[in-house]
């Protein structure tokens, strides 16, 4: 650069920067392994515990809620109601409205509430459908060869209600998965949304932006191929009605 | 952002402040008619009416379409689950980054979030039609596109309706974080600009966001309510709640 000319923004980032990183290109291979396990490779971990917690926390609740709206016909119109309500926030507008409360700072807890309150809709829908559609005759069965409240919910409702159960997990994972890169609003270090926020205020160099997006997709069909696998595993009978 | 932690310690006030903000907030500069809220407001609802309007020409016609063909299901019912891994911060940036940032830019991000529950919802409502009550109309004489729109369509709404409503939430939502993107002209711009409106500005801007997804969810349920036939109705009360998700999650 001339001494004394205009200010000319320097588009490669720093003198170390790699040759694909200087020539823009779309996606730099060599900026993506390089960044790997000093980026990438933490995000994608904080985000995989950040969905864990937010699934298994919204799992237990719905699980709950589910089995009380199964036992209580009255619990599961409130239930519904108030779990649409909490879906229908908009996603930045729940993350920001925490920051208003007192003793909720930006943190981790602030992050997991909206994730899970997000995920009770469907996973309260699902299960408490999947209890319902068990056939009255399987019921009846079971009573007639002596079987407890108990025993029934764990070894004919349950087992019965896993199809249901698995898709409404599948559902609530891949959104979290989706979901969770705007955690990053609130907590400014955790998970991929990290690097796609730096990815977006980098104006020139998206390489960052499409690793970190892409690597939240395949996050997402990988959870999503983990579950369909559980759910062959969960459910042996199905398979040999199939063969 | 809020990345400011003295925040966080003097937030007692901060929602009471956020609600007068609410009731009394600027103006800004060239907008001389309308106050800062509304004006966002109104753009919210703006680009959210254009999204919604051009992924509902794309989209309904084609689930249904496809629906009523039964065929397709695995593009169809795929693009539901492809599109609900998609990341809508990323969708806007991309779009953004390649297109750039401006009206038409955002809502090509939009659109492309909105098609697919509209797609997935509608093909499953129609796809999954008894197939008894097809062949009864079939058999007393009514042609395709008849048993399609007095036999399919009205024994779908639920479902097609369901898609709309998650489309126009995923909408709502990904327009105000369109500010984090660069594009100005919602209520996401406020959200995003603490230095410039405060705590109080940003918890009012989250409040006017939600309640306005809260009114449109509620406006969506009643023009389902309307559009469903009579006798559906009372049976609905007790069904709809299962079906929603149900079929479409069974059918995966």
């Amino acid at each position: 650069m001339k001494g004394g000319g205009p200010v000319i923004p320097n588009f490669g980032g720093s003198a170390h920067a790699l040759a694909c990183q200087k020539a823009n290109r779309l996606f730099c291979w060599d900026w993506f392994s390089s960044n790997w396990s000093g980026t990438l490779w933490p995000a994608l971990r904080q985000h995989v515990l950040l969905v864990l917690i937010a699934v298994v926390a919204g799992f237990a609740i719905s699980m709950v809620l589910a089995l009380f709206a199964h036992r209580y016909q009255r619990v599961e119109q409130p239930v519904t109601w108030f779990t649409s309500f909490l879906y229908t926030i908009p996603s930045l507008a729940f993350f920001e409205l925490l920051l208003g409360i007192p003793g909720l700072g930006l943190n981790l807890v602030t992050a997991e509430i909206p994730l899970v309150a997000y995920t009770l809709l469907i996973l309260f829908r699902n299960i408490l459908t999947g209890l319902r559609n068990v056939p009255t005759e399987v019921l009846d069965a079971a009573r007639g060869m002596g079987m407890s409240r108990r025993q029934t919910l764990l070894r004919v409702e349950l087992p019965l209600a896993m199809p249901a159960i698995i898709a409404g997990l599948r559902i609530a994972t891949v959104s979290t998965v989706a979901l969770a890169t705007i955690a990053v609003l609130v907590d400014g270090n955790y998970g991929l949304g990290k690097p796609i926020l730096d990815g977006i205020g980098d104006y020139y160099f998206k390489t960052e932006l499409i690793a970190a997006g892409a690597l939240a997709v395949l996050l997402a069909i990988t959870a999503d191929g983990l579950l369909v696998g559980a759910q062959r595993l969960l459910t042996p009978w199905a398979r040999m009605r199939a063969t | 952002m809020g990345t400011d932690a003295g925040y966080v310690g003097n937030a007692m006030n901060s929602f009471v402040d956020a609600v007068k903000f609410i009731f009394r907030n600027g103006q800004i500069p060239g907008q001389p008619h309308f106050t800062t809220l509304t004006y966002y407001a109104l753009g919210t609802v703006k680009i959210t009416v254009f999204a919604m309007g051009i992924s509902l020409v794309i989209a309904l016609p084609l689930g249904v379409w496809l629906g009523h063909r039964h065929r397709g299901s695995f593009v169809a019912i795929n693009l539901g689950n492809i599109g609900r891994a998609l990341p809508s911060l990323v969708v806007l940036a991309v779009a953004s980054a390649f297109l750039g940032i401006g009206l038409n830019e955002v809502l090509v991000a939009l659109v492309v979030l909105a098609v697919p529950p509209i797609i997935t919802n509608a093909y499953v409502g129609i796809d999954e039609v008894d197939p008894d009550l097809v062949d009864a109309a079939r058999g007393m004489g009514m042609t395709g596109l008849q048993v399609l729109r007095q036999v399919e369509m009205p024994l779908a709404v639920p479902l097609l309706m369901a898609g709309v409503r998650t489309a126009t939430l995923f909408v709502i939502s990904t327009t105000t974080l369109a500010a984090y993107a660069g594009y100005g002209d919602s209520l996401g711009e406020v959200v995003n600009n603490e230095a410039g409106y405060h705590l109080s500005g940003v918890l009012g801007a989250a409040i006017c966001i939600a309640a306005m997804a809260i009114v449109i969810e509620v406006v969506l349920a009643l023009v389902q309510r309307a559009l469903t036939p009579e006798p559906l109705r009372r049976a609905e009360q007790l069904a709809l709640p299962d079906e929603q998700f149900v079929p479409a999650i069974e059918a995966v």
